[in-house]
């Protein structure tokens, strides 16, 4: 198979995609070629690669006073775990606090919604743009797609005004302080990413299922819902996940419509802040960090394949 | 514990909105008389997206030009912005790193990729060890920010370094350095950051393009007597080049935008700044907003060629395959 960033193309393409994907005569031919140094080298570049990560969590469980004394490749002379770390980031009481739990729930409270509205809104676009017949179809279509090129940078300062400026009368329908400036913002700057995506793979779907509807008397938000969505489910698990990680990993948009403050403000913000303001509370920044962390690892170590898949074909956004 | 219902009504409130506009939208198109029916289902299934892309996104994008042309008040002052940027030396430093950044992450992090995708086509274990390398790219740039921080920590020589770099350098017989606060050489600690997550990218795409190499071919030259470095040469790298030239590019527009890992690190401080974090700062926290614009401007007009060539690439990719 060729090294396309694999947009989720037809649906029997896409699950025959796994790059593990080899014959027989290529495993004999690579077990012949297999060689010590190739094997050295690449364990050496591993280790290089893991350890950064590995000496945070390792840091994340010592006691503070040993992260302060040493350093924490001398765990094995102080064999001393503690889960404190994680209790006292976690916890929301007293004043020096750093309450990560409730930084965590906007975090999940802010991406939940910011990856499915954007893709029922861009799955019902894609259809039309897949299924539709109008004039201009093509040219809107191809306009959608280069917006990709618009960094959101260039997004940020006038959209941060209009959210403020909306208003019916005294009323600010979507106020700075809470979760909606992101929702919004987030579901705008995936759209044309989303929607290119999701056409590819809805615009492959067998035209006759779709005729065959149509003539049962299927409307088409009938035909929408019941057949075009859940035969398209590998495209938009994939553009999903990678939606859910951007979002929760993104610190500019939130930087610039959250507000910052817990009520708001997702995990990676306040990571952010903290590593500024108590940059020497390693015991703190450590934990803060795996907090932050063990979501989207989850999501790479349990759906790794749909993980790459939406990883490569999203290489373009932001 | 009743902060965390309050945040979850939100979200089911918000949802439900959705849902309420989404099911208006499916029950005016199905009801719609039917001679309409086609036209209505076009305009109510697209109006959602094209009506946030317009606020959201081409509005905004027009308005920025404007801004990058006008003063902190916003009365139009010419290229005064531009002027700003290109004399300036705090500025032109930001415009220097940003050249760093774009020539060395993409060099990098797809010269190691592609060197371990090699070693590890030849190795035991490859799945564990592809994931050890791809792993930072689920790690948000904040995490890994903090995961290099830890890295990078000082402690003055009479202590004990808790920073593993640093230990190092002292176990060489070394001093403990500065390594975020030295410049120039601290931008160099960002970039390997920035490579530290790349590379795992790269090094996926470029693995199943070297699978992709029919397996003949390289039996053939090795019948052939071909060294090890024969073979990479005339057959792998000719054998990927589409890849390779998708993998750069992709990097190289990422690494264009960087900002994250900035902002974490050194917030921009001590001669580090690039400009996606200094369009943050000069809008958003010095109240500057034309020179805000004006760099976002910069930004796009420097992505957009590579994203046209890159799209081509993809375009001719899928044309052969």
């Amino acid at each position: 198979m060729s090294a396309t960033p694999a947009i989720p193309a037809a649906p029997e393409a896409a699950v025959a995609q796994a790059p593990e994907a080899q014959v027989p005569i290529a495993r004999r031919v690579k077990k012949r070629l297999t060689s010590r140094g190739a094997t050295a080298a690449a364990i050496i570049i591993a280790v290089i690669w893991t350890v950064p990560t590995f000496g945070l969590f390792i840091s994340s469980l010592r006691p503070e006073d040993n992260i302060q004394a040493n350093g924490w490749w001398n765990i094995l002379g102080d064999l001393e775990f503690t889960t404190k770390n994680y209790t006292d980031v976690l916890a929301s009481a007293g004043g020096s606090a750093s309450n990560l739990g409730q930084y965590f729930i906007n975090s999940l409270a802010i991406v939940i919604p910011a990856t499915i509205i954007p893709l029922v809104i861009a799955s019902m676009a894609a259809y039309v743009f897949a299924w539709g017949r109008f004039r201009g179809k093509d040219t809107l279509f191809i306009f959608i797609f280069a917006l990709q090129i618009v960094p959101l940078q260039m997004a940020l300062i006038p959209l941060l005004s209009l959210f403020i400026n909306l208003k019916i009368g005294e009323f600010q329908l979507l106020p700075s302080g809470t979760y909606a400036q992101l929702w919004i913002a987030h579901s705008i700057f995936a759209l044309p990413l989303a929607i290119f995506l999701l056409h590819n793979f809805i615009s492959e779907i067998p035209g006759e299922v779709i005729e065959a509807a149509r003539v049962d008397g299927a409307g088409h938000a009938t035909i929408f819902w019941r057949i075009v969505l859940p035969l398209s489910m590998p495209a938009i698990a994939a553009f999903g996940i990678f939606q859910f990680l951007w979002v929760w990993n993104d610190l500019l948009v939130a930087l610039v419509f959250s507000g910052g403050t817990a009520d708001v403000a997702p995990i990676t913000q306040r990571l952010a802040e903290l590593t500024g303001t108590r940059g020497d509370e390693w015991h703190r920044l450590t934990a803060g960090a795996f907090v932050s962390m063990i979501v989207p690892l989850a999501v790479f170590f349990g759906l790794q394949r749909y993980f790459v898949r939406g990883l490569m074909a999203g290489g373009l956004k932001g | 514990m009743e902060d965390v219902g309050d945040k979850l009504v939100q979200v089911v409130i918000a949802l439900a909105i959705f849902a309420a506009i989404i099911a208006l939208i499916m029950l005016l198109v199905d009801r719609a008389p039917k001679t309409f029916r086609d036209k209505a289902t076009i305009i109510g299934f697209l109006a959602p997206a094209v009506v946030l892309l317009a606020i959201g996104l081409i509005w905004p994008a027009i308005q920025t030009t404007y801004l990058a042309f006008t003063d902190r008040n916003g009365a139009p002052n010419g290229v005064d912005n531009f002027v700003w940027m290109f004399t300036q030396p705090e500025a032109l430093v930001t415009l220097r790193n940003t050249l760093l950044w774009v020539v060395l992450v993409p060099l990098m992090s797809t010269g190691i990729g592609l060197a371990y995708a090699v070693f590890i086509d030849r190795a035991r274990g490859e799945k564990a060890l592809k994931a050890l390398v791809f792993m930072p790219m689920a790690i948000s740039m904040v995490g890994a920010g903090v995961i290099w921080k830890f890295m990078y920590t000082y402690r003055g020589a009479e202590r004990e370094q808790i920073g593993l770099l640093n230990q190092i350098l002292v176990w060489l017989g070394g001093e403990s350095k500065q390594f975020l606060l030295d410049a120039p050489e601290n931008t160099f600690f960002l970039i390997a950051v920035m490579v530290w997550i790349q590379t795992g990218f790269a090094m996926v795409i470029l693995s199943a393009a070297i699978k992709g190499i029919p397996t003949e071919i390289v039996e053939a030259a090795r019948l052939d007597g071909a060294s090890a470095w024969q073979q990479f040469f005339s057959i792998t790298i000719p054998s990927i080049r589409g890849a390779l030239i998708v993998v750069v590019t992709t990097i190289t527009i990422g690494t264009l935008k960087v900002f994250d890992i900035v902002r974490t690190m050194t917030a921009g401080n001590f001669e580090t700044s690039v400009v996606a974090n200094e369009m943050y700062t000069q809008a958003f926290r010095a109240g500057e907003p034309g020179r805000g614009a004006a760099l976002a401007l910069v930004l796009f007009l420097m992505v957009l060629p590579i994203v046209l060539y890159n799209a081509r690439q993809l375009k001719k990719q899928r044309e052969i395959r």
